[in-house]
């Protein structure tokens, strides 16, 4: 069994565990052990503000791929069969196109001469165009229609799995379609919503390339700051010691949802 | 090096693997520029012609931000690259700090005849762009922004408008709409930068990070006018937008030549180094892009036609319109401590 995973767990060490001890390292030692790097990104408010901007919109984010996510997921699994692939493969569709297509395809739709303004105008609603990108809002738009399938897919297989006898029981001892839903389904599929939650959350905690594309300069996500940061001090332990603080914000969002739900649940899909 | 020519840069890089064995025996060096038009034009103009005429081969490799690099590979110790082709604060904060070779001029004759401001110990000017204000002529048909006092006037030049994020040039620019004269920014009185840059800042729509995107948001009218690189409006221009620009308080920038410490062919890079600045080699280079030569000999050859002179950044009656940044300034304490408070800046 050992020989069998071992490759594995090579290329886990050299593409994971030895780059990340790197990047921790770096953070720590630069011509003699320092702790300069994390006392600037504790102290100095530029850090305090990109963390929160970056929580902020991850939040608004999950929210907003729930509500969306949710009602496809339910629809996939109540179709019949051939309905439900034809659902989800126009949720995976998007995903094999580049995230910087997606980004520009954005930027098409929603700038001044985009098409969405050029269709208002054209239909007298609004007289001035709108600022839909070049913002916060425009980043959050983008990352939610990237993120989306992430949303989905673990809300759908965790659906799947809800016997739906369970339904017909509730009916069958009166409850209406929406008591049924809210009180037998919606609870069964919680561990969907968490796991699905935990995926959009997480990955967009470290989002680059729509927040500097779609954020005219202004929305400075964490993943930004560390660019800035190899260019602005020329040394990579600055920007090394704001991936790791990033890093353990993620692993403890992780230890947290560990302890209402099975990792498995949200990384594999048992 | 012919091959460079027809198949571009993946041509360069097979041309190179595939002259390795015979070129182990004569001269060869490694060549890093920025990569795109700009190295291509560069390769026509500049690099086949040096290579030719000194008999060595050139490998080309190309990084849009040479800088990490440098660190990494001279920290490494054993350097593969021997010359870069990299923002002129580049070549002088390597030079302190270690990273450059220190130039021999008695070696580098057509560095030597070039004016003191266009070469350092550890560099030479290797060509000019600028940083101009550029506008959409739908917009402004006539009586167009002509100044960074108009770009910062919302009332009289009502529009949307974009800068760069980041500090180079824009602090200047910022000064310069506080009516200091071009020719006396530096040392940039970087509180009064700041001041004016907090009034234009409400009225930024986008701080454009890449060139690219910059000339995308005066191609598709997303900005009424911004701060550019001359060279990106060209571009749109050409291919038939409606924009404009004017060297009118424009900042005049750089790149240089530099050495890397320990480079694995010292010798033979000092000879292309000295090439690559001949006054005849540096006018073909605006023949074949919008940038002017980094050594100003170049004007003095019939090469470059006055009509086309007349477009180029650093062709001197355009110049003496514009601001020339000092590298020397912005890698200065000062200049770093400016460019930190650039972050806090932005996200206040």
């Amino acid at each position: 069994m050992l020989a069998l995973v071992s490759p594995a767990l090579l290329v886990i060490l050299a593409l994971i565990v030895l780059p990340v001890g790197w990047l921790a390292w770096q953070s720590i030692y630069h011509d003699g052990f320092t702790l300069e790097n994390y006392r600037r990104v504790f102290t100095e408010d530029i850090y305090w503000r990109s963390f929160a901007l970056t929580f902020e919109i991850s939040l608004a984010v999950t929210v907003i791929a729930l509500l969306l996510g949710y009602p496809v997921a339910y629809l996939a699994n109540s179709v019949p069969k051939g309905w439900s692939i034809l659902i989800l493969s126009l949720v995976v569709l998007p995903f094999w196109t580049s995230v910087l297509v997606r980004a520009y395809a954005w930027l098409a739709l929603l700038q001044r001469t985009g098409v969405i303004n050029q269709f208002l105008r054209y239909l007298d609603v609004i007289s001035e165009p709108l600022a839909l990108v070049h913002n916060t809002f425009g980043t959050v738009v983008a990352t939610v229609h990237i993120l989306l399938p992430f949303m989905v897919l673990p809300l759908y297989a965790t659906m799947q799995k809800i016997p739906s006898d369970l339904m017909q029981a509730g009916a069958s001892l009166g409850a209406s379609p929406s008591l049924t839903f809210l009180r037998v389904f919606l609870p069964l599929s919680l561990p969907g919503v968490l796991a699905g939650c935990t995926m959009v959350f997480v990955l967009c905690l470290g989002f680059y390339i729509t927040p500097e594309l779609l954020g005219g300069g202004r929305t400075v996500m964490v993943s930004m700051l560390v660019s800035r940061n190899v260019e602005l001090y020329n040394q990579f332990g600055a920007a090394s010691a704001v991936a790791v603080v990033l890093l353990l914000s993620v692993l403890a969002i992780f230890f947290v949802v560990s302890r209402f739900i099975s990792l498995d649940r949200v990384l594999g899909q048992k | 090096m012919t091959m460079t020519r027809k198949f571009g840069l993946g041509g360069a890089l097979l041309g190179a693997i595939g002259f390795a064995t015979a070129a182990e025996a004569a001269e060869q060096i490694t060549f890093v520029s920025q990569g795109g038009a700009y190295q291509q034009a560069q390769t026509v103009a500049i690099l086949d012609p040096s290579a030719k005429k000194l008999g060595i081969t050139i490998n080309q490799d190309s990084i849009p931000d040479a800088w990490p690099a440098i660190k990494t590979q001279v920290g490494s110790g054993k350097p593969i690259w021997d010359v870069v082709d990299t923002p002129t604060g580049n070549c002088l904060r390597g030079g302190e700090q270690g990273l450059m070779e220190k130039l021999d001029f008695s070696k580098i004759p057509n560095g030597a005849a070039m004016p003191e401001a266009y070469r350092s110990p550890y560099s030479v000017s290797y060509e000019f762009y600028s940083s101009v204000l550029a506008y959409s002529q739908k917009t402004f048909p006539k009586d167009a922004p002509n100044s960074w006092a108009d770009f910062w006037d919302v009332k009289k030049f009502p529009g949307r408008r974009a800068l760069r994020n980041h500090p180079f040039a824009t602090l200047e620019a910022a000064l310069m709409a506080d009516g200091v004269a071009p020719d006396k920014l530096y040392p940039l009185d970087v509180d009064r930068a700041f001041k004016k840059l907090e009034e234009i800042k409400p009225h930024i729509t986008v701080w454009w990070t890449s060139g690219a995107q910059s000339a995308q948001l005066l191609n598709d009218g997303e900005v009424d006018m911004e701060m550019a690189w001359n060279g990106r409006v060209s571009a749109v221009a050409k291919e038939g937008a409606k924009v404009s620009f004017t060297y009118n308080q424009g900042v005049l920038q750089s790149t240089s030549l530099c050495i890397l410490k320990g480079a694995p062919n010292l010798a033979t890079a000092v000879k292309f180094l000295n090439e690559a600045v001949d006054p005849v080699h540096q006018a073909n280079l605006p023949l074949q892009i919008d940038y002017g030569p980094g050594n100003p000999k170049a004007f003095e050859t019939s090469v470059i036609k006055p009509e086309r002179a007349a477009q180029l950044p650093s062709e001197p009656a355009n110049a003496a319109k514009q601001a020339l940044m000092s590298y020397v300034w912005w890698s200065s304490p000062a200049g770093e401590a400016a460019e930190k408070r650039w972050a806090s800046f932005m996200q206040k």
